[in-house]
């Protein structure tokens, strides 16, 4: 068993273990939140696969621009719910 | 029994997925793929390296032999942008009140920080075709750049119709040096300037030149759809 | 195994999409999809002892790449993918405006 083995037999289960986590979890933010850190994730096994441009796409869109709209879209609704 | 029946029909069509790619001769094992098989082994070969002149061979798939596919792929990020716009509607001029003062610190140290980002974009953007990276992930740091300035300062916006005339004039641009190709040369997007020496920051012909303009127009529009989410209307 | 695991990762997908009656589970759900294709994407292309597809002086002919093809269609679909992202959460955002709630069995009959 080699060392890519051991980190992509870690990796995959951590991301079925966080896809799981945001798919089932109860609160929104909590959800919206696991989906960045599968995104990050998903950056460690583009770079294990040997592929570095599409590891800092996803790096700086899945974990910040993506995460950031849905941040947004429930700020925006949980202020006019207050209102 | 609704969620039961969900969980049942994705194990068993994740069932078929596996049976289906296991042991076909069409679909290799994980690793062990041969590129002497693959339409990709050509893009390694010596004589196209040197007529493309890009060290970075995703690049050049991408600008270079589909760029076609790229001038598609930016027309639908184009409409989603403005499918965005038109759902949030033209009349809301106020932003989003995100409840906290940032005191004068924070604004300057986030302007000095918008630099250094903005800079790490460009070079990012200009060494696309030597280097990981390009058009669209730099333009997406400029999205995050401008982003931080959003949410560091409680007055900010950004100035909407400059970058609407950015992201027309990027995208013309693109589709005109694509036409030069079609008249210069044989062919549309084909490239027309020397290639250079593979590895050199002034080589590969347009690819550069067509990768700016892509960073251009993907930053601008990302900042667009990042002003529509942090507008409201105005409070009646 | 990285590839089992994207297998799995496109069912969980495709699980919370028939499961949740929640808008933004939803396009929480329909993110994890696309991730798990992407790495499954990718994947097609691996070969071990390959390096990643950048040319450069140090290394001599015959070295062995990845596969160059499956990496550029991903990083196109990446940034469609926010895009139709922001769409659907712009969607969201005027559904709850009509009917104040995301969940679609509370939304009823109002008009």
């Amino acid at each position: 068993m080699t060392l890519f083995d051991i980190v992509s037999l870690v990796v995959g289960a951590l991301l079925l273990v966080i896809a799981f986590l945001a798919i089932n979890a109860k609160k929104l933010i909590n959800s919206v939140l696991f989906l960045s850190a599968l995104s990050m994730l998903a950056v460690v096994s583009f770079v294990l696969l040997k592929a570095p441009d599409v590891a800092i796409t996803e790096a700086v869109i899945g974990s910040g621009l993506v995460t950031a709209l849905f941040i947004f879209t429930l700020l925006s609704v949980r202020k006019e719910e207050t209102k | 029994m609704k969620n039961l029946f969900g969980l049942l029909l994705s194990l068993v069509l994740g069932a078929f997925i596996i049976l289906a790619l296991n042991n076909t001769a069409a679909f290799p094992a994980f690793g062990e793929v041969d590129l002497a098989d693959r339409v990709s082994e050509q893009y390694f070969t010596d004589g196209n390296v040197a007529e493309v002149g890009s060290a970075n061979i995703v690049t050049a798939i991408v600008v270079g032999y589909r760029g076609f596919d790229t001038l598609g792929e930016v027309t639908v990020l184009f409409i989603s942008a403005l499918g965005v716009a038109i759902i949030f509607g033209e009349k809301k001029q106020e932003r989003l009140d995100l409840k906290f003062k940032p005191n004068f610190m924070l604004r300057v140290g986030s302007r000095v920080l918008f630099g250094m980002i903005l800079i790490t974009s460009i070079y990012i953007i200009f060494h696309g075709h030597l280097t990981p990276g390009g058009g669209f992930p730099g333009g997406a740091i400029i999205a995050s750049a401008v982003l931080l300035l959003y949410l560091t300062d409680d007055r900010f916006r950004s100035n909407v119709k400059g970058f609407k005339i950015l992201e027309g004039i990027a995208g013309s641009l693109f589709v005109v040096i694509g036409l030069l190709g079609l008249v210069l040369v044989t062919s549309f997007l084909q490239n027309f300037l020397p290639a250079g020496t593979v590895g050199d920051l002034l080589s590969a012909g347009i690819i550069p030149i067509i990768y700016v303009l892509i960073g251009l127009k993907v930053g601008s529009e990302i900042s667009g759809i990042v002003d529509n989410f942090l507008t409201e209307e105005e409070s009646a | 195994m990285i590839q089992y695991a994207a297998i799995i990762l496109f069912v969980f997908g495709l699980y919370g999409l028939f499961t949740n009656r929640n808008v933004i589970k939803m396009i929480v759900s329909l993110n994890v999809m696309e991730v798990g294709l992407n790495i499954f994407i990718i994947s097609i292309g691996f070969t071990y002892d390959g390096i990643a597809p950048i040319l450069s002086s140090t290394t001599a002919n015959g070295l062995l790449y990845v596969d160059p093809l499956p990496q550029a269609l991903v990083l196109t679909a990446i940034v469609i993918g926010v895009g139709t992202t922001a769409l659907g959460l712009a969607i969201a955002k005027s559904i709850h405006k009509t009917y104040n709630t995301f969940d679609l069995d509370e939304m009823g009959d109002k008009e």
